[in-house]
């Protein structure tokens, strides 16, 4: 039989299968990255192999500048390509309902006319909600009508992606963690040890076969600049809640301390990440998101920059209008993440949970 | 960088040990233009497909263990080409080994453990994180930033001699360029087919060859017809047993068959030809590329049963199976009947005791012939299945003869700047036989040197 007679399946799975047995017979790529370590442990790359390995992968691209079977050779290597396409076609599969999810993946437009709804929204809640008294920003919306509004514009979509993650993690074959698996995938979900080549010098993104951090210490900053708003807003409603301290905070309270340099690494980290797709070959990821990724980071680069703003602008007649543009952006952003690509960072820790040693 | 009229040192051919000698004209100040006849894509030739370095160290050296000494690399060098080789660029070689793998790192290149399944070879060779690919890469990276000018999909047709001197080349489309000095890096002539038939005869029309299809020799050939003197047995080839599906060029190292100690190997008839039980595999896998060869069709099978599954490599293509070995001989194209004739004997002449994967178990059998003389279980367990064998050349081993100065040697004594390194001259050291990770020792070491060489003699 030559090897015209081998048939390719066509399915992402298939296809990453038809691509990781190349490579589990090669082994060259072993010290880049978690995936081929997992993929030399395995005695059959199953369904379920193959999706955990794909979540595995952060699409440092080490392997594809390194391999001797891409394109035009005929063995058709892009492991970063096709790996990113199971990710992409499970977090679409495992959102309620799917349509949402392959509209805003794809589409930037679609994340930004949702983004002018959440704006509509807020300027309309504004003014009809304008309450009779307040400090700060209670002054233009009372702290009752936010909580009204963004508790469940929350927790519902947190409520549909834990949904996905269930049927995924079961995908998987995740089965029952131990502290040690956590402790492992915080480590590496907070080194991005997976963006660093496997020994430091980075990824192959904007600077094809030439090495780099740049990737790596972008989404860093957008992560950790992420979870300091977040925390930020936590502390808050821990502030208001137990202990009776209603905003406006001092600049040097824990809010402030965490939501202003998380503001700034957040801008940072986003303009970055698109500073640097713009120069990757988008042939290595997910075919047909680009928009749609693009659309996610500018959005989540709104998020903090109009939060850094209003903040800046604190006591000025600009308040009210930066209100209603921050708020609208975070409305748009808390809804939106189950059907963006916001979902990848669930998703990509419960594949480090389930990849154990 | 606008292009100089006559180069200080012109490098023919993209890999390794090319690069090697482009990095150290660069850094010793000359201009230099790099011509690789194969498109971006494919540069590299056959160090695109290599992944280890053969290094002598003493102690623990980046990431190699223990010790492997002078004597020890050389003993293990005479052993494999049985003395073919020359004792004095041998000794060099081994030498100079040790001072390349920090002048890699220096320049690019990266090193990682040894892989998963390569164990044995932790303390005598160092591997590249990526493989051969990325350890090009890096060295493409570094010659960019060094200034070195590199002209991809520009084969030299003919290299022009005059007075026992290089003076200027000619590429296939008819450009000329002038040098002072040469350097010839251009691979074997594993990827001329006619070649390979003329000197091995017509079998090799169906061998498969392993690497670049870029390695033609044609600058090998030119040199010996204007009288370079040559190294090597022209009629020979390095091959081994590989996945008969593979593609004709360029499969590289995944297309391994490792289950060849745990099967019976037939050949077109269904008949067996060969002990596959002589020794572990990475010891006995060059022989049966040879071996396979000499069969009809140059074609064989190696037919494992379900007990074999989880004891050898994965394999790039999934194997052929069945329920029955009749049904496993019509996949293949094998005659049912004498197939099974060749199972049932083999597995009669099987004889009870312990089974060890790993080592020589002596588990062998009785009153066959040939005898399969470790490994022996019958093959009777379902599903059963089966990969078809070819020949699957490495390189060659014919290249010009250069002296320690890596300065080719012509009729009448060297040729004052024309230097030679990598698989073009590798016959002078490697005569015969195959050590894992040497090619790429013979390239770096006399990369290096030949870079120097020519530098000096250009400036």
């Amino acid at each position: 039989m030559r090897d015209d007679q081998i048939v390719y399946p066509a399915g992402p799975v298939d296809e990453a299968r038809r691509q990781l047995e190349i490579c589990n017979a090669c082994r060259y790529c072993e010290g880049y990255c978690d995936v081929f370590p997992a993929l030399t442990r395995l005695t059959e790359i199953d369904n379920a192999a193959v999706t955990r390995l794909a979540g595995v992968c952060h699409n440092c691209r080490g392997c594809y500048y390194a391999c001797q079977y891409t394109p035009p050779h005929e063995f058709e290597l892009n492991l970063p390509a096709a790996l990113a396409e199971v990710r992409q076609e499970g977090w679409e599969r495992h959102a309620r309902p799917q349509l949402l999810a392959r509209a805003f993946h794809r589409s930037g437009l679609a994340l930004a006319a949702a983004l002018v709804v959440g704006l509509a929204a807020m300027f309309a809640a504004l003014a009809a909600l304008r309450p009779e008294s307040g400090e700060g920003f209670y002054a233009y919306l009372s702290h009752a009508a936010m909580v009204a509004i963004f508790l469940p514009a929350f927790l519902l979509p947190l409520g549909v992606i834990g949904l996905g993650l269930r049927g995924y993690w079961r995908e998987i074959g995740g089965g029952r963690l131990a502290w040690a698996d956590v402790v492992r995938a915080s480590r590496r979900a907070a080194s991005m040890r997976n963006l660093d080549g496997g020994q430091g010098q980075g990824c192959n993104f904007e600077k094809g076969e030439r090495y780099s951090n740049a990737r790596r210490h972008a989404h860093q900053a957008t992560m950790w600049g992420f979870l300091m708003c977040f925390a930020a807003t936590s502390v808050a409603t821990l502030m208001h809640y137990g202990l009776g301290m209603e905003a406006p905070y001092g600049p040097f309270s824990p809010p402030k301390l965490l939501g202003v340099p998380g503001g700034i690494l957040l801008c940072i980290g986003t303009a970055g990440l698109m500073a640097l797709k713009l120069r990757a070959d988008p042939g290595l990821g997910a075919s047909g998101v680009l928009s749609g990724e693009f659309g996610f980071t500018a959005l989540l680069f709104t998020v903090s920059a109009t939060g850094l703003a209003l903040y800046a602008a604190t006591g000025t007649a600009a308040v009210p209008a930066l209100l209603a543009l921050h708020l609208g952006a975070v409305l748009a952003f808390f809804l939106l993440m189950p059907y963006s690509k916001m979902v990848h960072g669930f998703y990509r820790f419960a594949a480090l949970l389930a990849d154990r040693r | 960088m606008s292009e100089p009229p006559v180069w200080d040192v012109v490098v023919v051919g993209g890999g390794n040990a090319a690069l090697c000698a482009a990095i150290e004209a660069a850094e010793a100040g000359a201009t230099v233009l790099v011509l690789e006849s194969a498109p971006r894509i494919y540069r590299g030739g056959n160090s695109r497909h290599t992944r280890n370095f053969r290094c002598m160290h003493h102690g623990p050296l980046s990431v190699l263990t223990g010790t492997y000494g002078e004597d020890e690399y050389y003993d293990d060098l005479m052993r494999v080409t049985k003395g073919e080789t020359d004792p004095e660029l041998a000794r060099l070689t081994i030498r100079y080994s040790e001072a390349c793998l920090p002048w890699m790192e220096a320049h690019g290149v990266r090193f990682q453990a040894s892989l998963s399944g390569t164990l044995s070879l932790d303390r005598t060779n160092a591997f590249f994180l990526g493989g051969g690919k990325a350890l090009v890469n890096a060295y493409y990276a570094t010659a960019e930033d060094l200034g070195v000018s590199v002209r991809y999909e520009a084969e030299v047709g003919h290299v022009h001699l005059e007075d026992g001197a290089f003076q200027w080349l000619e590429l296939t489309d008819g450009t000329r360029i002038a040098g002072r000095a040469v350097v010839l890096a251009s691979g074997g002539f594993q990827a001329d087919i006619d070649w390979l038939a003329r000197a091995w005869g017509p079998a090799a029309r169906n061998f498969l060859i392993r690497g670049t299809p870029y390695n033609r020799g044609v600058v090998l050939r030119d040199l010996l017809d204007q009288g370079a003197q040559s190294v090597g047995d022209p009629t020979q080839c390095h091959a081994v047993a590989i996945d008969g599906r593979a593609p004709k060029y360029d499969a590289g190292i995944v297309t391994r068959v490792d289950c060849v100690p745990f099967s019976v190997v037939v050949n077109r008839d269904g008949q067996r030809f060969h002990d596959e039980g002589e020794d572990v595999w990475p010891k006995r896998y060059a022989i049966w590329g040879r071996l396979v060869a000499a069969q009809p069709d140059q074609v064989a099978y190696a037919i494992i049963d379900d007990k074999a599954r989880g004891l050898f490599m994965p394999t790039v293509f999934p194997p052929v199976e069945a329920e029955t070995l009749e049904g496993l001989a019509q996949a293949l194209g094998l005659p049912g009947p004498a197939l099974r004739e060749t199972v049932d004997a083999f597995n009669a002449a099987c004889r009870p005791g312990s089974f060890h994967p790993t080592e020589r178990d002596g588990l062998a059998t009785e009153g066959i012939e040939p005898p399969k003389t470790n490994w022996a279980r019958p093959i009777d367990t379902p599903p059963f299945r089966g990969y078809s064998l070819r020949p699957g050349v490495t390189f060659t081993y014919l290249g010009l003869r250069v002296c320690p100065r890596a300065q080719v040697q012509g009729a009448d004594g060297p040729l004052r700047n024309v230097y030679a390194a990598g698989e073009i001259m590798a016959g002078s050291i490697l005569g015969q036989g195959y050590l894992a990770g040497f090619g790429m020792t013979i390239g770096t070491v006399f990369g290096r040197i030949a870079g120097q060489e020519a530098a000096t003699h250009a400036r």
